[in-house]
């Protein structure tokens, strides 16, 4: 049992969730993602290791209520607890001075990337940071990034806040504008990381990509998680989550995705119905 | 063992003679077909006692040296004979620390029952039948007793895994006195005895129960901790335990290499058992998602791909063919599962060998391509090899493919252990008698050492990797 120590909304159906797990704390490096799984009728679900502290023996994670699994997630308040929570698991990120670095975050990607982010900046690189959403009210922690990179750039969608446009436009501006850049991380969803990989592509600019197949053990034992990269299959849980964004086939890894779609939707009235009964419950 | 008084019946060769090998109760197949109950229901006192009057209580028992752990057959089928059943338990258990999983998924037809005498002058005796009614009668007795456990040595151990090779360990360690504490990558300890072997072959409530009594022996067992991420090897031999035991097994699915294996739809045997078995996806109560295909094909012919498929038939498939590209007799499935498995209704593709997985604009199978094949020469295996035949492809009408090739050792530990020495397969190099690998106070044993093997192979290694972990630990200098 993990205990939920604090929670937070950072947007419309995201949340911040700290939670007790200090073997983990300790252990983990950028890049890294845990399993959790709520109670025992649960799904195992990989979430991101946004941030850690090892003194106190937490992990920070952030999540969006897209499913039964991330909305249940999502009603826990501190002094609660989720049964299992396993990690750090996936391959660190990378980290070494490769000069300018661009970071790309998109959406809840931020939040995914911070750790990514925040490695890079500490490990000397000249780090600028692309947050992007759909509109202002839907950007996250845009504060925080300030404190972990050199330069921050903000781009809405709507052109609600910053840069009126998707973050590829921004980063095709710096590329534009001469900027040597050394390396680009994307994290977000998956056709952001595509468009971010296909744009640095004819430039040679090397980048990388976290990618979220869907996984049920994460520890190499299903292969649930195969991605193609470079036309081999991989592993994402045991040989990622982090990969070169010029191989990977985007298409299969957004077909894969969806595999359970029908199943998630009926999970998910499921869990509507069960949460709008308990709250009558309460109300009476 | 004992000699103790002789049972007059059991040695009465005729009479024994007369006797039929007592069958099992199973139930129905259209009834079973409807949930993941057990198929073999277990034998009553009385069919028990029948059968073990067949046993001829030989002087040189030849079942003992089929059995790769030398159960002392005689004696404990002697025991129900006598009505002793709770006796008969203890006696197992002196060998076999999970005679009740033996009982039901050791393939004795090529071990302790295919020597047994009476298999040459015509059909052996059920050890494995009675093996699991001593075992299932003792634990629904509730006559379960600990052994006295010595004073504690002060010397602690680390198993990395809990399948039956980490298991028997543990088991075996905590009874000479040492501290134990097992790491289990996963949520459920077990190993493929909980994620893999389905419910109807071997109830889960079994394996909790022999997890339980470990327990109460003092084991501790820590779920959600995944060695070589969370710690790795050497932490572990730096923080406190004086030696490890690795018994991380075999579990990495392999996959043909064909095209269109990364269509949606295509599962490894591991990932479908997994959600079915683990996640309990066959139960509307839990939430891990599994596909309900109409048409499966289970790609393989060993127990994984029987279990599979048998699963996918209760998950209401309508039709659900194994794929083999030898022909029958070369199926290592043992032959109580091919046999339930047809009397279930699978259809059986032999000597055929898929091609390709053909799929839709949107991702999904449509279709396996597949090529007869027809035995050649023997290849190093002995068995005869399969060649294609020319021309002879065709498309097999299925949305829904299963494969279970095989698997290959479990990376985690051997990738993040310097020292750790392996073998071109990835298994881990380990002394055959002692476990002992080329890394100071590192054991390792089971499907880790030898690729996919058994459950009772993977328990013998426990149990004398155990011996040689006692031995090494009290002979070892405490720098302190
Ligand atoms: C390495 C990795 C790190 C991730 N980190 C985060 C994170 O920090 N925050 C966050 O909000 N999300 C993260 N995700 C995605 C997150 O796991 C899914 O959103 C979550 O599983 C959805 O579960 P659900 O039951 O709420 O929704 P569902 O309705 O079950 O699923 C919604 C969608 O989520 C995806 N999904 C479903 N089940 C899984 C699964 N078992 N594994 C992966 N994806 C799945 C599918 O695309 C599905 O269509 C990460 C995924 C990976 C692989
Ligand atoms: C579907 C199926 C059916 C089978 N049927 C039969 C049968 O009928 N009869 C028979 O005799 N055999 C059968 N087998 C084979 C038998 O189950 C195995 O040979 C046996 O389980 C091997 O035991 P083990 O202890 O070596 O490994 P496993 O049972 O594989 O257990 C290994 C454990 O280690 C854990 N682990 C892995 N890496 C780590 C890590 N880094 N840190 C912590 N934990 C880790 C895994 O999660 C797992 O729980 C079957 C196998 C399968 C897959
Ligand atoms: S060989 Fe067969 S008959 Fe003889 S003791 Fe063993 S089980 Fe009994
Ligand atoms: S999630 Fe099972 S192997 Fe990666």
């Amino acid at each position: 049992m993990f205990k939920v120590l604090a929670k937070e909304r950072l947007a419309e159906n995201i949340y911040r969730t700290v939670i007790e797990a200090p073997k983990i704390a300790r252990k983990r490096k950028a890049g890294q993602f845990v399993m959790l799984r709520v109670d025992e009728p649960g799904e195992r679900i990989p979430l991101t290791i946004s941030d850690a502290d090892p003194e106190a023996g937490t992990i920070t994670i952030v999540f969006q209520t897209v499913g039964y699994t991330t909305k249940l997630l999502g009603t826990l308040e501190a002094g609660d607890y989720v049964l299992d929570v396993a990690g750090p698991l996936g391959h660190p990120t990378h980290v070494e001075k490769f000069g300018t670095v661009v970071s790309i975050g998109g959406g809840l990607g931020i939040a995914l990337g911070r750790s990514i982010t925040e490695a890079l900046y500490k490990a000397g690189n000249h780090v600028i940071a692309i947050i992007s959403a759909r509109n202002k009210s839907l950007l996250i922690l845009e504060e925080e990034m300030k404190k972990i990179c050199s330069e921050l750039m903000v781009a809405t969608d709507d052109g609600s806040y910053g840069f009126h446009g998707f973050p590829t436009q921004v980063l095709q501006q710096l590329i534009d504008s001469g900027r040597k850049i050394d390396l680009v991380v994307a994290v977000g969803p998956v056709p952001l990381m595509a468009a971010v990989s296909k744009l640095t592509k004819p430039y040679g600019i090397k980048t990388i990509v976290s990618l979220n197949p869907i996984m049920v053990d994460a520890t190499g034992m299903c292969g649930a998680c195969r991605v193609t990269v470079g036309g081999v299959t991989r592993f994402g849980c045991v040989e990622g989550p982090e990969f070169d964004g010029h191989q990977v086939d985007y298409d299969e890894l957004m077909k894969r995705l969806k595999t359970y779609a029908e199943q998630e939707k009926e999970m998910d009235a499921r869990f509507v119905a069960a949460r709008s009964r308990e709250i009558q419950e309460v109300k009476r | 063992m004992t000699d103790s008084p002789t049972c007059p019946e059991a040695h009465d060769l005729k009479a024994a003679k007369k006797i039929p090998r007592q069958k099992m109760p199973e139930r129905e197949p259209r009834q079973r077909m409807k949930h993941f109950d057990e198929v073999p229901m277990g034998y009553t006192p009385e069919l028990a006692q029948k059968e073990a009057k067949r046993c001829l209580q030989c002087k040189k028992p030849l079942c003992r040296i089929g059995c790769p752990v030398e159960i002392d057959i005689p004696a404990f089928i002697k025991c129900i004979v006598e009505g002793d059943f709770v006796g008969s338990a203890r006696n197992l258990k002196e060998y076999n620390a999970l005679p009740a999983v033996c009982g039901r998924v050791c393939p004795q037809e090529d071990q302790c029952e295919k020597v047994c005498i009476l298999t040459k002058k015509g059909i052996s005796v059920a050890i494995g039948n009675l093996e699991r009614f001593a075992a299932d009668y003792e634990r629904n007795k509730g006559t379960i007793t600990l052994p006295k456990i010595p004073a504690p040595t002060g010397y602690r151990v680390a198993v990395v895994g809990s399948g039956p090779a980490g298991l028997t360990a543990a088991g075996e360690l905590v009874k000479m006195g040492h501290e134990v504490v097992v790491f289990e990558a996963l949520h459920k300890p077990g190993g493929v005895l909980v994620y893999g072997i389905p419910e109807f072959r071997l109830p889960k409530a079994i394996v909790e129960a022999e997890i339980d009594y470990l327990k109460k022996l003092g084991v501790k067992i820590e779920v959600d901790a995944a060695i070589g991420k969370v710690a790795t090897i050497d932490e572990l031999l730096s923080n406190g335990f004086d030696a490890v035991f690795v018994a991380t097994g075999a579990g990495l699915p392999l996959f043909m290499g064909i095209p269109g294996e990364n269509l949606c739809g295509v599962y490894s045997a591991n990932e479908y058992l997994t959600r079915v078995n683990l996640m309990k996806a066959y139960n509307s109560h839990y939430v891990t998602p599994v596909l309900r295909k109409r048409r499966i094909a289970v790609v393989g012919g060993g127990n994984v791909a029987m279990d599979a498929a048998r699963t996918a038939l209760r998950m209401g498939t309508e039709e659900v063919y194994i794929v083999y590209r030898r022909s029958r007799s070369e199926m290592p499935a043992r032959i109580d599962e091919i046999h339930h498995g047809e009397e279930e209704g699978l259809k059986f593709m032999l000597l055929t060998n898929p091609i390709r997985v053909l799929g839709d604009e949107k991702g999904w199978v449509k279709g396996l391509e597949c090529i007869k094949m027809e035995l050649g020469e023997p290849d190093s295996s002995g068995r005869r090899r399969p060649v294609p035949v020319q021309g002879s492809e065709f498309i097999l009408d299925v949305d829904c493919v299963i494969m279970a090739i095989g698997t290959s050792p479990h990376p985690l530990v051997p990738m993040t252990t310097p020292g750790l020495k392996v073998t071109p397969k990835g298994n881990i190099m380990a002394n055959e008698e002692t476990g002992q690998s080329s890394k100071e106070g590192v054991f390792a044993g089971g499907d880790i050492v030898t690729g996919a093997a058994t459950v009772i192979l993977a328990m013998g290694a426990g149990k004398k990797a155990a011996q040689a972990i006692d031995q090494y630990v009290r002979n070892k200098v405490r720098v302190s």
